[in-house]
């Protein structure tokens, strides 16, 4: 860790060496964390995030058995009895495995008991379609989590939120799930500055200022949607872009006053369109009444399932182009009035 | 007989007859639909509660069984009115209401939950062993299941995982047979379950579980084993409910015949026997069941007097 002269100095950091940093930061602070997961101990995990860990601090990091269920019902065990575990469930798609310690359990325990336990755990995944992924390692499934009341969701889209949102998960006293993004990983590198508070949970943040459209996203598709956003300004037209960060909670109220301001929406994620978070947000963007000067917009992947071939996850998945086709759309229609 | 072993044969016999009228009260509250929903009745598994609770310390150690689990709230010594009271979906039940029947917990009486999903607290359980491991409180743990619940993915995760730490957990088998309406020994090759203990690296061992004696001492073995750092022990304990899966349960797939054996075999009987044989007098006998019938009695009674949770709470402990 920086000393406390260099803490507001940022430091360039790759996505991974960010949630690595943030790891170390809370295993270093807080006595009462664990860390465990398959491979993430000597091996310092699969993509490398966990690297160390184990050397610096010994038996409270440490491999486990490929048992999602040991793991995450491990995780809430602990939590029940005054841990603070952090658990890494190498790809999201493999939460399914184990979606009861999830949903029926970590989510339930606060609720259930009247507040007498709680279950503050941080599961650690990622997700996101990269060339060649299969079908089972490929999916954005960030809406199935935000529908469980109970659990928190967030997903860092820059190193430095993967620093902050990492650490506000493992302070909160909730069970929360951080949705990593696996081509970020190592392929982004940004500032990082580390600060002397440690972040709290909640908050979207406006990525890039626009008059013209509210592009709202998450995770990975911010820097689709940034390059959208680009080409837009190209052609004269501002695009507001929302990283909303948490789905839960939600801060609305960031996204609703952007949009009452640009009287457009459009919503873009990699995950499939059905019962996608975008809905959500939509949904309530028509609910509060806020009048739109078009149609409002849902930019995902069709209810398809995942190609492993490039080529067909290139036609699958929106890239920038097809984000900046759709949002160009939004901007011209109905504006003649 | 000493008399201290007297005092505890006594107390034991208490204790299962406070479960069992425990438990025929709230089959007749749910019978005249003051209880809504399912209920799962332990009626002849009551020395399973009893014995291994007398194992524990409930100060720091945790008990995590299904939704078959008013039995061992009650062996960890949850106060009888606010059991009934979550029953009854009162404000004053251990849950206010919200765990119910099925899913209700009682922390500060080592309760940590029961669990209305087949087989999910045993790694629940697995992990509040291995907090152990990092707190020094000396803590260890019960993960109890039906036999049904060996069938499951989550306990063989969970008994693999406390074997490779060496976890303080007592995982018991409640084995009454049945998995929930089907026989267990149609739904395995070898229904020798506690075999299955070798495999994993631990101590594994089936019990008579209707005998108070054999189960308190296994209890007290396996705990002590389990306490000292000898890993996790599996105890398979035999046993027959006397009533259905769950209140409303036809019972078609029992024998003619069986429930009627198994009155004869089920622990409150065979304490009963075994202490009128040493000399106990008949009425003493009389006097501890109709005690606690007295004790459960007043307090369903108070319980029922007691107000309804209060819809306006519902917004309340979604979050931290």
């Amino acid at each position: 860790m920086p000393d406390t002269a260099t803490i507001a100095e940022p430091t360039t950091l790759s996505y991974a060496m960010a949630v690595n940093a943030a790891l170390r930061r809370a295993l270093a602070e807080r006595g009462d964390t664990i860390l465990f997961g398959e491979d993430v101990a000597l091996p310092g995990g699969v993509h490398g995030v966990t690297r160390r860990l184990r050397t610096e601090f010994g038996e409270r990091v440490f491999d486990t058995p490929i048992s999602e269920s040991a793991i995450l019902g491990g995780a809430i065990g602990a939590a029940l009895m005054g841990r603070r575990p952090i658990v890494e469930i190498m790809w999201a798609d493999f939460t399914f495995v184990a979606f009861d310690q999830l949903i029926n359990q970590a989510a339930n325990v606060r609720y259930v008991s009247q507040g007498r336990l709680h279950a503050p755990l941080t599961v650690r995944t990622q997700q996101g379609a990269t060339p060649g992924s299969c079908a089972q390692h490929s999916q954005s499934v960030e809406a199935l989590f935000a529908h469980i009341p109970g659990l928190r969701v967030c997903l860092p889209a820059t190193p430095q939120d993967a620093y902050d949102l990492t650490l506000a998960a493992i302070g909160c006293d909730d069970p929360v799930i951080v949705i990593e993004s696996r081509a970020l990983y190592h392929s982004m590198k940004g500032p990082v500055t580390f600060g002397t508070e440690w972040p709290t949970i909640g908050g979207a943040r406006t990525a890039r200022p626009g008059t013209d459209i509210t592009v709202v996203t998450w995770g990975a598709t911010l820097h689709t949607a940034l390059a959208a956003a680009e080409a837009l300004h190209e052609e004269g037209l501002e695009a507001e872009v929302v990283d909303l960060r948490w789905l839960n909670p939600l801060d609305d109220r960031t996204v609703l006053e952007s949009v009452a301001r640009t009287g457009r929406l459009a919503v873009v994620h990699d995950a499939n369109l059905t019962g996608g978070f975008g809905a959500e947000i939509t949904s309530r963007v028509a609910e509060n009444g806020i009048p739109l000067l078009a149609p409002p917009v849902r930019v995902g992947t069709n209810d398809l399932r995942i190609p492993a071939a490039p080529s067909l996850q290139g036609a699958a998945i929106p890239n920038a182009a097809t984000v900046a086709e759709r949002l160009m759309k939004a901007c011209t229609a109905g504006s003649l009035s | 007989m000493h008399e201290s072993d007297l005092n505890q044969y006594l107390n034991e016999l208490t204790s299962m007859w406070r479960i069992r009228h425990f438990e025929e009260h709230v089959a007749q509250l749910r019978a005249d639909n003051l209880i809504a929903g399912s209920v799962h009745l332990c009626n002849g598994q009551e020395a399973i509660y009893v014995g291994t609770c007398a194992a524990l310390d409930l100060r720091r150690d945790a008990v995590f069984p299904t939704y078959r689990g008013h039995g061992w709230a009650i062996a960890c010594g949850t106060p009888l009115d606010a059991l009934f009271a979550e029953l009854l979906g009162r404000a004053g039940g251990v849950n206010g209401g919200r765990g119910g029947s099925a899913y209700l917990s009682a922390p500060d009486h080592g309760l940590y939950g029961e669990n209305s999903i087949v087989g999910a607290g045993a790694p629940i359980a697995a992990g509040a062993a291995l907090a152990a491991t990092f707190d020094g409180s000396g803590r260890i743990t019960v993960a109890a299941f039906g036999e049904g619940a060996m069938n499951q993915g989550s306990v063989h995760e969970a008994l693999n995982f406390a074997a490779v730490y060496q976890l303080p957990v007592l995982f018991i088998v409640e084995n009454n047979r049945y998995s929930e309406l089907t026989p267990i020994a149609s739904m395995v090759r070898s229904d020798r379950l506690y075999s299955r203990a070798s495999g994993y690296g631990m101590r594994g061992v089936r019990i008579d579980g209707n005998d108070i004696d054999t189960v308190r001492e296994t209890a007290i073995q396996a705990a002590a084993h389990t306490r000292s750092g000898g890993g996790p022990v599996l105890i398979e304990a035999m046993t027959q409910r006397l009533v259905g899966h769950y209140f409303g349960d036809a019972q078609l797939y029992r024998p003619d015949g069986e429930v009627e054996q198994a009155r004869e075999d089920e622990p409150i009987a065979r304490l009963t026997r075994l202490l009128a044989a040493r000399g106990v007098a008949q009425a003493e006998l009389d006097a501890i069941r109709d005690a606690a019938h007295q004790e459960v009695a007043e307090a369903a009674k108070r319980a029922l007097a007691a107000p309804l949770a209060d819809p306006s709470t519902i917004e309340e402990h979604m979050y931290a």
